[in-house]
């Protein structure tokens, strides 16, 4: 074990330390890093402007003069394109990821620090939702809301909520138990300062994994929402509604067509191998 | 094991009644008055008023979930208002074509799965176990309805073997089961079930590899028994865990179905839903979401019900 022979060192500089020596872990990184570089400077880097559109220059081939991965069916460049769609395909991807992190923290925290009734009630409600496919969920909820950005967001935090709630209350309702926090208790310490002090520092490190883990997930479903046409409305570039308005393209300029989701997948991939080195190097307390 | 039966019917009947109360809640969330979900645009006042009252609409919420809920129990889950037919029976005609689509995708996904996972698992370190945990994570991490589009552009445009589009001949939605129109389903099938195929690989290869390293097998080899008999005794151990993934993977397929219907036009629910949010048709969306989840508790009844009669310790418990 190497946290017996360096006893000074913290949990999270072991984790970090581990992350670094693991070369899947620094691939997925690097690749994730060039693609989040792409988006964020796109006003920079980008070679024309995205919205651009050109009657004439419609569908160009890849490796076109001036159009390095040619042009979309409004003749936009693409390269351009899928730079800028970076930004939404990746918020829309990490936004709920973050959201559900938060809240269902703090609602498995609340429930699984009061127990009993209310708890198992909490519990109940929540076990609603796994009576729902996710994509089905997800589907019914922004369907409902209506097509848009904002929208599709809060449909997937509704997906992941319920997911985190249960890593992290069972995580508490273990740790509640032990002898420390009854000590914590006798001496007088608050509830909230309990929470605080003792027992988040148990529960993030596994909902953490989780959440890691929902990137992906959550890449390829908010994508594939804004595909179906329910989350980023045209013109706005997102790799989702891109491969959905590319699709006619198909016949005459199949691969141009084919590199948004292109983008999609090697994101998502990225994620999940990065997702697997961070449960695995998490692991080392166990 | 009839007790343990009963008990899972009675769990499962709270969870239906749930899925009841979100689907009926679907219409709230909807923006504006339910009854604009309804009535059309420029209906009179008076046909307004006689709607709400048809409805229940001037009844407290709770009530009108209690006559909702009558109705769609007696199979009346109001009229599309994009066609005016009845959404039980648009329901009915497409979720067939859904659960054909599905299942199919399953029975490539959990076959393919279990025989990548057990070669995994049995050559653990192997080029094969290599290949397979790639396969896995690429299976997990594609986005299914751009596997469809590379599909469709690989088999369909550049090899035309398969139909890009459609269910069968001539644009018909209704299945037949010939080679014609088997040809129409290969290419959404495929597609469909690299997720469960990529997640009962690993599932199969964890549990496989972690079977043989257990001391009954050493203890099974020890006596003498050959391969193929040890690997009836893994096969039989696994079985379980493999039913509970691979029905769980079932039902997300019918969600999941809707981003490769969409691809690929396949007249099922995906399609129905497509239309019911478009056109902002709510009632259709409200029958289609609770006939699929219906569903999808079903499979899960299913599968609490035949893990133990796989594995008799489960129904003691």
């Amino acid at each position: 074990m190497p946290a017996a022979s360096a006893p000074s060192r913290s949990y999270w500089a072991i984790v970090w330390r581990q992350l670094r020596r693991d070369p899947m872990a620094l691939a997925a990184a690097s690749v994730l890093l060039i693609i989040v570089a792409a988006a964020v400077f796109a006003p920079w880097l980008a070679p024309a402007d995205p919205y651009k559109a050109s009657m004439i220059k419609r569908l160009l081939p890849i490796g076109s003069a001036g159009f390095l991965l040619g042009t979309d069916e409004l003749g936009r460049d693409l390269l351009s394109r899928l730079m800028y769609g970076g930004r939404l395909s990746l918020l829309m991807g990490v936004v709920p990821v973050l959201a559900a992190f938060g809240i269902g923290t703090a609602i498995g925290l609340f429930a699984g620090y009061v127990g009993g009734k209310l708890n198992m009630i909490i519990m109940r409600v929540l076990d609603v939702f796994y009576a729902f496919p996710s994509v089905l969920l997800a589907v019914a909820i922004s369907g409902a809301l209506g097509p848009g950005m904002s929208n599709s967001l809060i449909a997937l935090t509704l997906v992941f909520v319920p997911q985190v709630v249960r890593v992290a209350e069972s995580v508490t309702t273990q740790v509640r138990q032990l002898d420390y926090i009854e000590a914590a208790r006798m001496s007088g310490a608050s509830a909230f300062s309990i929470i605080r002090v003792h027992v988040l520092g148990n529960v993030l490190g596994p909902v953490f994994v989780y959440a890691t883990g929902l990137l992906s997930v959550s890449m390829i479903l908010a994508s594939g929402l804004s595909f179906l046409g329910l989350g980023v409305k045209p013109p706005e570039p997102e790799w989702g509604l891109m491969l959905n308005t590319l699709r006619s393209a198909i016949y005459s300029n199949p691969w141009v067509a084919a590199l948004p989701g292109l983008l999609i997948f090697v994101t998502s991939i990225a994620f999940n191998l990065l997702a697997d080195s961070v449960r695995s190097a998490m692991d080392i307390r166990r | 094991m009839f007790a343990y039966i009963l008990k899972r019917l009675l769990y499962a009947i709270p969870i239906a009644l749930s899925v009841t109360v979100v689907s009926f809640i679907l219409v709230y969330l909807a923006p504006g008055d339910p009854l604009n979900a309804i009535a059309p645009a420029d209906a009179p006042e008076e046909v307004i008023t006689a709607l709400r009252s048809a409805y229940g609409l001037d009844q407290p919420v709770p009530v009108q979930y209690g006559l909702w809920l009558m109705r769609a129990v007696q199979g009346d889950l109001g009229l599309s208002i994009a066609t005016g037919r009845e959404v039980t029976s648009e329901v009915l005609s497409a979720v067939g074509n859904t659960l054909l689509l599905a299942g199919v995708a399953a029975l490539i996904g959990v076959v393919a799965g279990c025989i990548l996972g057990a070669l995994a698992g049995y050559r653990h370190g192997s080029w094969i176990d290599r290949l397979a945990t790639a396969l896995s994570v690429v299976g997990v991490s594609i986005p299914h309805y751009w596997l469809g589009l590379v599909l469709t552009i690989l088999f369909s445009i550049w090899q035309p073997w398969f139909p890009a589009m459609g269910a069968g001949p001539g644009g018909s939605s209704e299945w037949l089961w010939d080679l014609e129109h088997f040809r129409y389903l290969v290419l959404p099938a495929v597609t469909l079930s690299v997720i469960p195929m990529g997640i009962i690989t690993r599932t199969v290869r964890a549990l496989v590899a972690d079977m043989l390293a257990q001391e009954f097998v050493t203890a099974l080899r020890a006596r003498g028994l050959s391969g193929i008999a040890v690997f009836r005794h893994v096969a039989k151990n696994t079985a379980p865990t493999v039913l509970a993934v691979a029905g769980l993977q079932i039902g997300y397929l019918m969600g999941g179905s809707i981003l490769v219907e969409t691809v690929f036009a396949w007249p099922g629910t995906g399609f129905l839903l497509n239309t019911a949010i478009f056109q902002r048709d709510i009632p259709l969306l409200q029958g289609t979401i609770l006939v699929l989840c219906m569903f999808f508790v079903a499979l899960n009844l299913l599968v609490d019900i035949l893990q133990p009669l796989i594995d008799p310790r489960m129904g003691r418990a």
